[in-house]
């Protein structure tokens, strides 16, 4: 199937800012899930509230658009039922981890079969501007005019240490890379999570004066580093990208089945 | 494996923001933006069939339609 066959053309242009990191994602999604021939039957998006969430709305999947935070709940609520289907749960930084970071540390520790996606602009973009869990200190915001100074999140640290088996990085800059760990995200049979870095220029961008989205786009590209490259090790403020998890835990939907058949046997 | 070769950069102009990622990574410098902030195909005869801009348009706004050789 051809990439516009998975989307709702009829929303389009979409309303994302010109060069916003969100739509990157949406097209690497869209090379992923080309890729792997899925149909657009077996396949459930779930988002929250966010410039972000609004992934949903334009591709022609089974679509969820829920309540800021929520995205992982109503998931988890589509897959216990229909273990069978695919589930996406897209989601801003700040609906996966401020108002949701409950939702995700718990998704994390139960191993469901899903895909969350993390994209991370580092600010709240639909409210206009608000730090993030992942703003990080030092930054500047429309609620931190005189600079952040909360520390932040690392995404992929917290996803791990939460118990998820399969967690990942990536940017919008690296879109083949993009493409293929969403993939093999998705094939994973378990709770993954990606995170994948994708510039705000309306709000993180020119607060922080990173210039434009062409220079966000740079910058990815400078920041990130292989994950255990030389160049991490000569600069150690580099951000690693690549697959930092992958590992084989009981699935939860598998493991609930089993309960149900333990609960029957002998009615 | 048959080198594609190139057919049209397919550009939807009612998409197409402006933002420039695609003129600014393109290892050939194929593209351009006109004087309406919309991508054309300046030099298409040096275009390497890469598709980087197609996969990093946040717009899906443009495509880079090839044949194989
Ligand atoms: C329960 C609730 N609280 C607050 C809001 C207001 N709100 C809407 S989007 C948003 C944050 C958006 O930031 P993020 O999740 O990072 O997504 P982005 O827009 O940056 O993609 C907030 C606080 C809301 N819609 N619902
Ligand atoms: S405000 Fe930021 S996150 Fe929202 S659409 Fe614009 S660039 Fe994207
Ligand atoms: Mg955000």
């Amino acid at each position: 199937m051809a990439i516009k066959d998975y989307i709702r053309e009829k929303f389009f242009p979409h309303i994302w800012c010109p060069g916003c990191g969100h739509g990157i994602a949406l097209n690497g999604l869209l090379h992923a899930v080309e890729n792997m021939g899925l149909k657009k039957n077996d396949v459930v998006m779930v988002s929250g509230i966010g410039c972000s969430s609004r992934i949903a709305g334009y591709l022609d999947f089974h679509t969820l658009h829920t309540i800021h935070g929520r995205a992982l709940a109503f998931a988890i609520g589509v897959k216990m039922s229909r273990p069978e289907l695919t589930l996406l749960a897209p989601m801003g930084d700040g609906d996966a981890l401020s108002i949701g970071g409950n939702h995700f540390i718990h998704a994390c520790r139960r191993n469901i079969d899903m895909t969350a996606i993390v994209m991370n602009n580092k600010v709240y973009g639909m409210t206009g501007g608000q730090y993030s869990p992942l703003s990080g200190y030092g930054t500047m915001a429309t609620t931190a005019p005189y600079s952040n100074i909360d520390q932040q999140f690392d995404v992929v640290d917290m996803a791990t240490a939460a118990g998820a088996t399969f967690v990942a990085r990536t940017t919008a800059y690296h879109v083949q890379q993009m493409a293929d760990i969403l993939e093999e995200a998705i094939r994973h049979k378990g709770f993954s999570v990606v995170e994948v870095m994708t510039p705000c220029p309306t709000y993180f961008g020119r607060k922080n004066r990173e210039g434009s989205a062409v220079d966000m786009m740079e910058k990815l590209k400078t920041m990130t580093t292989p994950i255990g490259s030389k160049a991490k090790q000569e600069n150690p403020a580099l951000i690693e990208r690549g697959v930092f998890v992958k590992k084989e835990m009981p699935e939860y939907c598998a493991e609930y089945q089993k309960i149900i058949e333990r609960a029957t046997k002998g009615n | 494996m048959a080198r594609p070769k190139l057919k049209g950069h397919v550009i939807n102009r009612d998409w197409c923001k402006g933002c420039g990622i695609c003129v600014h990574f393109c290892p050939k410098r194929v593209l351009e933006l006109d004087e309406h902030d919309k991508v054309v195909a300046a030099r298409p005869q040096d275009c390497v069939c890469c598709k980087l801009c197609e996969l990093r348009c946040p717009d899906l706004a443009i495509e880079v339609a090839t044949e194989q050789e």
